[in-house]
């Protein structure tokens, strides 16, 4: 490839500008963090004397022990159930094609585009009559429904791929479907099944909207529906409220560096068959 | 083993009657297969489909229902027909919102669609040095947090004592500091700026995994006829991106139709309504307002403008030639 050095360097000067953008509003956030709570502290300074110790207040205040507990729970609750019925359907879809499969599969792509915005209030009066509001089954029987259009429609296109040979070859030894569906083809959809828990993950513990609805108490909820809530009470209190935000945003930033290449490339994938 | 049969069947766009046809032929094996195959296929898509039906097929039907009611979600309802939605049409506040959902494509979509390219177009050449992969990881960190704390952030950085304004300072523009959120000619626009910088990141690295795929020989071929960087962004970039960019605008159309975390946290609609957008006014009307039917006149309303802003762009963009 012919390589033009000033255009590389133009593409690089633009490139760390971009990743300025990108960062400034996280390190204005751990700087605010920093000073004397009950401040009002001037766009983005050190402070005389860091004030390491709001971490902690923080860390009591949000209650974040709880909080994680319960981001885990929901999480528990939701990714499995989502991988385990999306898989199986997506099998369906894609390697088995019974008669009348395009209709059906027709419905669940129908809501893959669908705001979660639309069916908030129906949903809440459902809930309500299961006598399930300010529970986390609340955030998680919505959920896995919400989710299930994205991951059959993803798990299916792996499923298309699959060669049919493989499953002629199982059904001559005498496999049943559901013996080939467990010992061969989940094993070897474990690559697309990783990325598709990924987003999942993701998408729980950063679910905002069914946690302020159908949760009352912070401590039942997401993350994100717990920095909500977070806001509601310290709102006055910038640096308190941004030492917050950094212990709620930390586990996702940590998890997101551990695993920084699967999630770039399941994000990458995901917006693509999304 | 592997007959022309077998692959057909299996080739994707070959419904199950191809297989059923090809049974004479193989009398013993594959229409039991087949056979067996329809009705343990169901079985398999039940538990999702139950779930799916239950949780969002059921409240998509309910909520057209309710939208034909008047109800405090108390009292008795009553039949009021299509008022819902005639409404609309007639009270600025709700005909309002869903023209500021509009106003934020632009800051949502077409702002993060159109630097991304040009910034995956500038960095093509050095898309596989360090630098980038570091870029990778940075760029998608607005992807990884939840929206709400990108709201709040931002709160913070376009406050009045706010980095931003800061920086303005800095650079001799102190007189056009101001609490950008609390502006009512600039919420709107801040708030689009809150939905760029979250979206941004993500459209760059879509549309430069897009550009790595294209043939580098027609980059060599265009520069030996003499093309500049901007016509072979036109005759080659731009073209061959074509489905790249569909996935992009379609991403970020719905983010910004159906946006809701950034607005709630940092401006709650205001001030006045200059910032309400569809998703937050279902949210006011149903929970706070207690108009049930009107919210979910609305709601029906978004799931439909969705759908018919998504549909052209998919149609428009999908890979014709395969």
């Amino acid at each position: 490839m012919i390589v033009n050095r000033r255009e590389a360097f133009v593409g690089r000067a633009l490139l760390v500008l971009l990743m300025l953008i990108t960062l400034v509003p996280f390190v204005s956030l751990f700087v605010t963090a920093l000073h004397p709570s009950g401040t009002y502290p001037l766009g983005i300074s050190w402070p005389a004397s860091p004030q390491w110790g709001n971490f902690a207040a923080a860390f009591q205040a949000a209650d974040m022990g709880a909080l994680l507990l319960s981001s885990a729970l929901i999480v528990v609750g939701v990714v499995p159930a989502s991988l385990l019925l999306g898989t199986m359907a997506g099998y369906a879809f894609g390697n088995l094609r019974m008669r009348g499969h395009r209709a059906v599969f027709l419905l669940f792509v129908l809501g893959l585009t669908l705001p979660f915005e639309g069916i908030l209030t129906p949903l809440y009066f459902q809930i309500r009559d299961l006598g399930l509001l300010n529970t986390r089954w609340a955030i998680i029987l919505p959920l896995i429904g919400l989710f299930m259009p994205f991951s059959v429609l993803w798990m299916r296109a792996h499923f298309v791929n699959v060669p049919g040979e493989l499953s002629e070859a199982a059904s001559v030894d005498g496999a049943s479907t559901w013996q080939q569906f467990w010992r061969i083809q989940v094993p070897l959809a474990t690559p697309a099944l990783t990325s598709l828990g990924i987003l999942l993950f993701l998408w729980t513990w950063n679910q905002f909207l069914l946690a302020i609805v159908l949760v009352d108490d912070a401590s039942k909820r997401t993350m994100a529906g717990a920095l909500g809530a977070f806001q509601g009470q310290y709102g006055t209190d910038i640096p308190l409220l941004c030492a917050g935000a950094v212990l709620i945003l930390a586990p996702t930033l940590a998890v997101f560096l551990i695993f920084q290449r699967r999630f770039v490339a399941a994000l990458l994938q995901g917006s693509v068959k999304g | 083993m592997t007959t022309p049969t077998a692959t057909s069947a299996v080739g994707g766009a070959a419904p199950t009657s191809g297989s059923r046809s090809a049974g004479p032929e193989r009398p013993t094996r594959r229409p039991r297969r087949s056979g067996r195959g329809r009705w343990v296929g169901w079985l398999f898509v039940a538990p999702a489909f139950l779930v799916y039906a239950v949780f969002v097929l059921r409240p998509m039907a309910v909520s057209v229902q309710y939208s034909l009611y008047e109800w405090n979600g108390v009292a008795a309802s009553t039949f009021v027909g299509l008022r819902n939605y005639a409404n609309l049409f007639t009270d600025s506040t709700l005909y309002g919102s869903i023209l500021n959902a509009f106003q934020l494509i632009v800051f949502f979509s077409f702002v993060p669609v159109t630097l991304g390219l040009l910034i995956a177009t500038s960095i093509r050449q050095i898309a596989a040095s360090k630098l980038a992969v570091v870029a990778r990881t940075v760029l998608f960190l607005p992807q990884v947090i939840p929206l709400v704390a990108a709201g709040m952030v931002w709160s913070w950085l376009l406050s009045s004592t706010g980095f931003v304004n800061q920086a303005l300072s800095w650079i001799g523009l102190g007189d056009v500091t101001r609490a950008w959120l609390g502006d009512f000619t600039f919420a709107l626009p801040a708030v689009g700026v809150i939905g760029a910088w979250v979206l941004l990141g993500l459209c760059t690295l879509l549309l430069l995994s897009g550009i790595t795929k294209i043939d580098p020989s027609l980059y060599e071929a265009a520069r030996l006829d003499g093309a500049g960087p901007v016509r072979e962004f036109f005759a080659i970039t731009l073209p061959s991106l074509r489905q790249e960019i569909g996935v992009c605008v379609t991403v970020t159309v719905i983010a910004a139709l159906a946006s809701f975390d950034i607005i709630y946290i940092s401006t709650q609609g205001g001030p006045g309504n200059e910032t309400m957008v569809p998703g937050l006014q279902i949210y006011y009307l149903a929970f706070a307002d207690r108009e049930i039917g009107q919210a979910s006149a609305l709601g029906v309303a978004l799931m439909v403008l969705v759908l018919a802003v998504v549909l052209p762009i998919q149609w428009l963009t999908k890979e014709r030639d395969r």
